[in-house]
């Protein structure tokens, strides 16, 4: 892998045919899985306590994508959620608020209401979430949709079968594509490496979608069994710290699913801190896809404050 | 917005009750040494005093002889195996149980992190004692004979690097063979062999089945050379090794001998890059680098030389030196005020001998016994750096430019207990594997460690096998 000063003219050329691409992204360096599993575990060793608890606990929370995505969704329960990401605790005023409310596109109007002047940005999902099955014209159509409804970031799948069939050349002008359809809105490229399986077709899948302009990575759509799991994240966090070092940009890393308590949102940020390091200890470079998280956070958090539980009860259920 | 500052999530030291002064365990109970100075063991960490242990005089070592043979030959010789195996795994079992005050024990008394202690160390210790229980009473298929029998009792002699797990690798095997023992713990780290001295008490293991004599040297030298003892185990370096080779010389003694080592890491061009990086990291700054394998001679492939070494160094900057007792400790302290001039001396030649020598910045506890991870670059192999065992924290980069050339580098040692390979190419893998003369060769790993796999060395780092069936063997006259 190339990185020098002239990274960025050198990763320009890599993507300017679909053959030079491919043998960019066989020619990453492998991923042991079992050694990558083996550090994941390690770093969820670390014992955080006190202040570094109550830090991790509150950027957590900063850093949650509140997310409901099911076909039972009404503009009822899209309010609900607003409300809940706005003031996460009724009881306790100064419990953050989260990053983002992840809805479907046609939620997006509702959300985009309820958290106007909040600072609490609305992410879409598109690109026929979760599966990635339809045409171009639908995918572009979709993005189209929820950016007019008012969505600031759009978490677009991409098309894992032709990845996996290795024709990575139409997964990259697909993300171009919706990157352009996107326009100002930030783009989060959904791997779901719970399809990919192996951890070097994560790698190369991260690459990939950094390559064709996606601001975030992000692990699942919360659909397929595994979701979010703490190695793959590993393995994305080297790829995006590898990537600043050649470009010396930023891309932003979200596991999705799966991550329901604080300890184990904890061990994300422990890895984070120590892979790609703290510049990524930001909402702007770091979310969790998640919804019950959030509810342990905040139970977390009056803990440590008060020195004892709250029952489930205290918490709202949205 | 502020960093993730880690606090302070020291473990409870409440759980272990050192006592002021300990004597010496024979015949399944503590008595006073007879003819040898107490000593003092210190915590590393912050020279404080931990406790006072006897020294045993070659007095003292013969009645632990004594009550070793008597053992041996009134109950635990014609013991049946199943029998010997009930010992075993109530010995394992109790380990369990006590896992945490022994891991908290071992830190303090060693020097190293807990979180090494709490989740390789005791783990391995219990699993040893597993493992071996398994074989008391299937010897005859350990492939040493139809009716393979003990050598009788055992005289044992071990390090201060693992104290708790060498003496499982030690004892286990020795007793489940149906030999009785006596061992010798390290001068400096006395207190976990002293506290399963109490666990074997707790497993009414029968008296003289196993007797712990603490000392340093002398204590040592008199347990090896005890015309009584039938089978010597010693685990330590090449010098102390040698001398004991020449004194059981003549003699019917059997012996084996685990010695040091100087082991080459070798990184090839296509290694999974980032998996190579924690390998080397594993390699040589587990344990301080207070381990006979350690990977202390990086060889790596000249194309990818400045990428190995740019991310090596940036891994390293994220490793934290301090308080063994810190649960995110990774780098503890250094055994002793010996071991820490012995490292400094040879890092310092490292330096004259025109090596260039990196550390990150860390900051050192102004008390106790420190020493910084610490990478050597363009090491040759005529540097002392290259060839001598350092047995800390640091680590020598040489570089090689075929497959071949990384082979004969790695070859061109006295020693050969270990050696690593990084890449993704299987048939490289075994074809170097053929070609290294090392007793354990790691492909894509390091210091992996396991009850069923034997470990031991080629040339001057020893001779017998350790741990699986050919650990068993050794134990075994046939």
């Amino acid at each position: 892998m190339t990185t020098t000063d002239s990274g960025v003219d050198t990763l320009a050329d890599v993507t300017s045919s679909e053959d030079r691409l491919r043998r960019f992204l066989l020619g990453l360096p492998g991923v042991d899985q079992v050694g990558a599993e083996a550090r994941a575990a390690t770093l969820s060793t670390r014992s955080i306590k006190t202040t570094a608890k109550a830090y991790a606990l509150d950027l957590a929370i900063q850093m949650i994508d509140l997310t409901t995505l099911e076909g039972q969704d009404t503009p009822g329960k899209v309010r609900a959620l607003c409300a809940k990401a706005k003031r996460p605790d009724p009881a306790d005023a100064t419990a953050p608020q989260v990053a983002a409310v992840c809805v479907y596109p046609d939620l997006v109007a509702t959300a985009k209401y309820e958290l106007k002047g909040t600072g609490i940005n609305v992410a879409s999902v598109a690109t026929a979430f979760p599966s990635g099955r339809s045409s171009l014209a639908i995918k572009i159509q979709d993005t189209k949709d929820a950016v007019a409804s008012g969505a600031d970031e759009v978490d677009m799948v991409i098309d894992r079968g032709a990845f996996l069939s290795g024709r990575y050349g139409l997964v990259f002008d697909e993300i171009l594509a919706i990157r352009e359809a996107a326009g100002d809105a930030h783009l989060k490229v959904i791997l779901e490496t719970g399809e990919l399986v192996t951890y070097d077709n994560v790698r190369r899948a991260s690459w990939l979608a950094m390559l064709a302009g996606a601001d975030f990575i992000k692990t699942s759509t919360g659909k397929v069994s595994p979701a979010a799991t703490l190695p793959v994240t590993l393995v994305m966090l080297e790829a995006v710290r590898d990537y600043h070092e050649a470009t010396g940009l930023h891309i932003g890393v979200k596991p999705a699913g799966g991550i329901r308590t604080a300890k184990d949102a904890i061990k994300y940020l422990v890895t984070v801190n120590e892979t790609a390091g703290p510049d990524w200890l930001d909402p702007e470079l770091f979310r969790f896809g998640a919804s019950s998280l959030l509810n342990d956070l905040l139970m977390q958090r009056t803990k440590l404050a008060t020195g004892h539980y709250p029952g489930p009860d205290y918490f709202t259920l949205d | 917005m502020s960093r993730f500052e880690y606090a302070p999530a020291p473990e409870s030291r409440a759980i272990v009750d050192i006592k002021s002064s300990y004597g010496l365990f024979v015949n399944g109970a503590f008595v006073e040494a007879t003819d040898g100075k107490p000593f003092k063991t210190v915590s590393p960490a912050s020279e404080e005093v931990l406790a006072e242990v006897s020294e045993a005089g070659p007095a003292d070592v013969d009645k632990a002889v004594r009550a070793a043979r008597k053992a041996f030959e009134k109950v635990w010789g014609p013991m049946a195996g199943r029998d010997r195996a009930k010992y075993l795994f109530r010995i394992a079992r109790l380990i369990q149980e006590r896992a945490r005050e022994l891991a908290v024990l071992e830190s303090l008394d060693n020097g190293k992190p807990i979180r090494e202690s709490r989740d390789v160390d005791i783990p391995l210790v219990a699993a040893h004692f597993f493992y071996y229980a398994g074989w008391a009473d299937k010897l005859e298929y350990a492939g040493a004979g139809e009716d393979p029998r003990p050598w009788g009792v055992a005289g044992q002699v071990i390090p201060w690097n693992f104290p708790l797990l060498m003496l499982a690798w030690k004892i286990a095997p020795a007793l489940a063979a149906g030999n009785t023992v006596v061992l010798k713990p390290a001068e400096t780290t006395p207190l976990t062999a002293l506290a399963f001295a109490e666990i074997c008490q707790q497993a009414d293991l029968p008296p003289g089945v196993v007797n712990i004599v603490t000392g340093a040297g002398r204590t040592g030298q008199a347990l090896v050379e005890h015309p009584d003892v039938n089978k010597v185990a010693f685990t330590g370096s090449t010098a102390v090794g040698r001398a004991i080779a020449k004194s059981v010389a003549g003699t019917d003694k059997a012996v084996t001998l685990e010695l040091g080592g100087k082991a080459a890491n070798i990184v090839f061009e296509d290694a999974p890059i980032d998996q190579t990086i924690e390998g080397i990291v594993n390699g040589i700054f587990f344990n301080q680098g207070h381990v006979c394998c350690a990977g202390s001679r990086l060889l790596v492939q000249e194309s990818v030389y400045d990428e190995v070494l740019g991310r090596l160094k940036r891994r390293m900057e994220t490793l934290r030196v301090g308080d063994p007792l810190d649960k995110n400790t990774d780098i503890g302290a250094i055994n002793s005020a010996a071991q820490l001039a012995r490292i400094r001396e040879l890092a310092q030649i490292g330096e004259d001998e025109g090596s260039e020598r990196w550390s990150p910045e860390c900051e050192l506890p102004a008390q106790g016994y420190w020493f910084p991870p610490t990478v050597f670059t363009g090491v040759s192999q005529a540097h002392r750096i290259a060839r001598e065992e350092i047995f800390g924290p640091v680590l020598s980069v040489l570089t090689f430019r075929t497959p071949a050339e990384a082979v004969e580098k790695a070859n061109n040692t006295p020693f050969g207990l270990s050696a690593g390979i990084w890449t993704e190419k299987g048939s490289r893998i075994l074809w170097m594997a053929n070609q290294l003369r090392a007793g354990v060769v790691w492909a894509n790993t390091f210091n992996r460690f396991d009850p069923t796999s034997p470990f031991g060395g080629y040339k001057e780092s020893g001779y017998g096998r350790e741990g699986g069936r050919h650990g068993l063997e050794a134990y075994l006259a046939h």
